[in-house]
């Protein structure tokens, strides 16, 4: 039995077996062989097998994950059976008495250099295809298992040094229990992921895939960040009663769901979702979500060989504001760039990607792919109340580009007899220090505000949120910030605004009695943490809030600014 | 041997799932059928040959069949080309 201390990144308990999601090892040496015959022959049997394997996980893909997953194998699939691959392995075993190790990945590196130095960003991919494949065959011909995250078929935890997004996309939601990680923090892409799957998780152990082996008995516990292997008996049944404590305490703050949010002295404000797709829907729903306050449009970008036409777009922001059925959907336009990259876009890799060509900056540039995702958007404004907001603003400059842009796409599709919705709001992220510093001029342009403060931190502070050794100075409660937030909700309020936040401070039980003291409107945040925070809210005075909140303003540190709300909200 | 000449009218182009399912057609045949863009000849039942050509909207594109069954192997292919909408 053994114990890891990570990061809580998605709340709840999860017991199951191990399964390592790692890359195995490839690695092999050049032999001469004799019997050439017979490598060939052994090659073509690793063809074999690897078809068996690949039309196994074809088929369980196009059950489980839809037939847009499952046409990557299908590629896959075509590569294995290609004359011009197979043939000159073959001759090569044959002429030069090579092993098919040596044959095999020769050859492919010469088509991976040649699909890398085309100039068309989508044929450069296939080379990673090639890769995946090449792996695959070699995998038999050497006899290690590789794994097959899309064929999980009994109740695991998962483990891995980080969970990429196309990872997650192949994992089945049925089976897997929770997941644990190397690397990674809170506002990860796997932590997001994990509150979105409301899986437990815990991030961030550093060691998880040195230390647990396939089949070790896991315990995840996403409430404390610890994780613990082949626990005992005794443990085992301790976290069971907990997990019975957790889902007796979510059975009573379901109570609230349909309940609107007030403050114990009658303040109303929204407590809205982050989403990232569609089928984010029901746990907005299940979880008493008053609307959406950020649909990151992104993940229809992403993992896919081309960027989605405007009739793909359409459906998905249809569907969302249906759904919603005429509650708010802020939807925030394309944010790519920074950690989350597209290969279709082919942009050139950059010194400083969080500082670089990302968000507006790419879409103010990219006006054909901006365009026809506004297009999209305004389409869909007649199915529900949306809102529009532009991240990474900096200058106003931008924000009237933007909407330029915006109102010409209107007056288009008005003018081809298309409707569209006479009042959507349009609003924008305010995630850079420049913006929060000029937010009384921005206000008198833009219709809403929200503060992303994953990044807003991470420039104010100078701190790279993906670097852990400076993830101390990640610090949502220093004055520095509180003063911000606060300058950006005075300018709205000041001009009839209204000032919503939708950065993983919004649902934080620390932050949340500073910001409704700051008076903050709108409260965005994964759905699973909105009954909790509506408990939170109903047991606090705004009017108190507020004082505490002027205080907090004054203090010179972070330290001294948890004690006080903490006192203030009687939190532990 | 039978060719035909096609124009490619698909905004993407020669990609993924069309080109997928030439290759998967094609290699339904017996007959050696070639795709013809730019001068290059690639075999018509390898998807490296064919995305190696990195065909796009508006191309001018060649593909011939020769052996026992190419009437059909061409007609096959043909309509898999119009079902896909690569071509008008």
């Amino acid at each position: 039995m053994s114990f890891l201390q990570g990061i809580a990144a998605s709340s709840g308990i999860a017991i199951a077996k191990a399964y390592r999601l790692v890359e195995p090892d490839l690695s092999f040496e050049k032999k001469t062989v004799e019997n050439a015959e017979a490598e060939v022959a052994r090659f073509d049997a690793a063809i074999a097998q690897s078809k068996t394997e690949l039309e196994a996980i074809r088929d369980n893909a196009k059950e489980n994950l839809g037939a847009d997953k499952a046409a990557i194998f299908e590629a896959h699939l075509l590569v294995l059976s290609d004359p011009e691959l197979l043939s000159p392995i073959q001759d090569k075993v044959k002429s030069e008495k090579v092993n098919a190790e040596v044959a095999l990945k020769e050859t492919a590196d010469m088509f991976i250099t040649m699909f890398e130095s085309m100039d068309n960003e989508y044929m450069r991919e296939r080379a990673a295809d090639i890769r995946d494949v090449t792996k695959r065959v070699l995998s038999h011909l050497l006899g290690v298992k590789i794994v097959n995250p899309s064929m999980i078929s009994e109740e695991v935890i998962v483990v891995a040094e980080d969970l990429t997004p196309s990872d997650t996309a192949q994992l089945n939601r049925q089976f897997v229990k929770g997941f644990t990680t190397d690397i990674g923090g809170r506002t990860s892409h796997s932590a997001i992921m994990a509150r979105s799957l409301e899986i437990p998780a815990v991030v961030g152990t550093k060691v998880a895939t040195k230390d647990i082996q396939n089949g070790d008995l896991v315990i995840v516990d996403g409430l404390k960040g610890e994780v613990h292997i082949n626990p005992t008996p005794e443990l085992v049944e301790q976290y069971k009663k907990e997990n019975e404590a957790f889902e007796a305490q979510k059975a009573e703050w379901a109570k609230l769901k349909n309940e609107k949010t007030y403050s114990q002295d009658g303040h109303h404000v929204e407590l809205v979702a982050n989403i990232g797709t569609p089928k984010d829907l029901e746990g907005v729903i299940n979880n008493g979500g008053e609307g959406v306050g950020l649909y990151r449009t992104e993940f229809l970008y992403m993992g896919r060989d081309q960027l989605p036409t405007e009739e793909e777009q359409f459906e998905s922001y249809k569907a969302v504001l249906e759904g919603l059925a005429g509650k708010p959907v802020v939807v925030r336009t394309l944010d790519i760039g920074g950690d989350k990259e597209l290969p279709y876009l082919s942009l050139p890799k950059e010194m400083n990607p969080f500082l670089g060509f990302r968000a507006i900056r790419l879409c103010l540039e990219e006006k054909d792919m901006f365009r026809t995702q506004l297009r999209a958007l305004l389409r869909a404004s007649t199915y529900g109340n949306l809102k529009i907001m532009f991240p990474m603003i900096a200058t106003l400059d931008e924000f009237r580009q933007a909407k330029a842009m915006l109102e010409e796409e209107k007056a288009k599709l008005i003018s081809e007899g298309v409707a569209v919705s006479e009042d959507i709001e349009v609003g924008i992220m305010v995630e850079i220090p420049s913006t929060a510093v000029l937010a009384d001029q921005f206000a008198k342009e833009v219709d809403f505000f929200s503060i992303g403060t994953n990044d807003l931190i991470q420039y104010t502070m100078a701190a790279d949120r993906m670097n852990e050794r400076v993830s101390y100075l990640y610090q949502p409660y220093s004055p520095s910030i509180l003063r911000l937030v606060k300058m950006v909700i005075d300018a709205a309020h000041k001009e009839g605004k209204w000032t919503g936040m939708c950065g993983e401070m919004a649902g934080d039980e620390t932050a949340i009695p500073l910001l409704l003291g700051l008076g903050l409107d709108e409260f965005s945040m994964s759905a699973t943490s909105i009954l909790k925070a509506r408990a939170q809210i109903r047991h606090l005075s705004k009017s108190d809030m507020e004082k505490m909140a002027e205080q907090a303003l004054q203090l010179p540190t972070t330290e001294e600014v948890v004690k006080i709300v903490k006192e203030a909200a009687n939190l532990k | 041997m039978v060719e035909k000449q096609f124009k490619v009218i698909a905004e993407t182009g020669i990609h993924a799932r069309p080109a997928t399912l030439l290759v998967q057609t094609a290699s339904k045949f017996e007959s050696e059928i070639q795709l013809e863009y730019k001068g290059k000849k690639v075999n018509l039942k390898s998807i490296m040959g064919v995305m190696s050509l990195g065909i796009g909207q508006g191309a001018d594109i060649s593909i011939s069949a020769e052996g026992a069954d190419e009437e059909n192997a061409l007609q096959s292919l043909a309509e898999t080309m119009q079902k896909e909408g690569l071509t008008e």
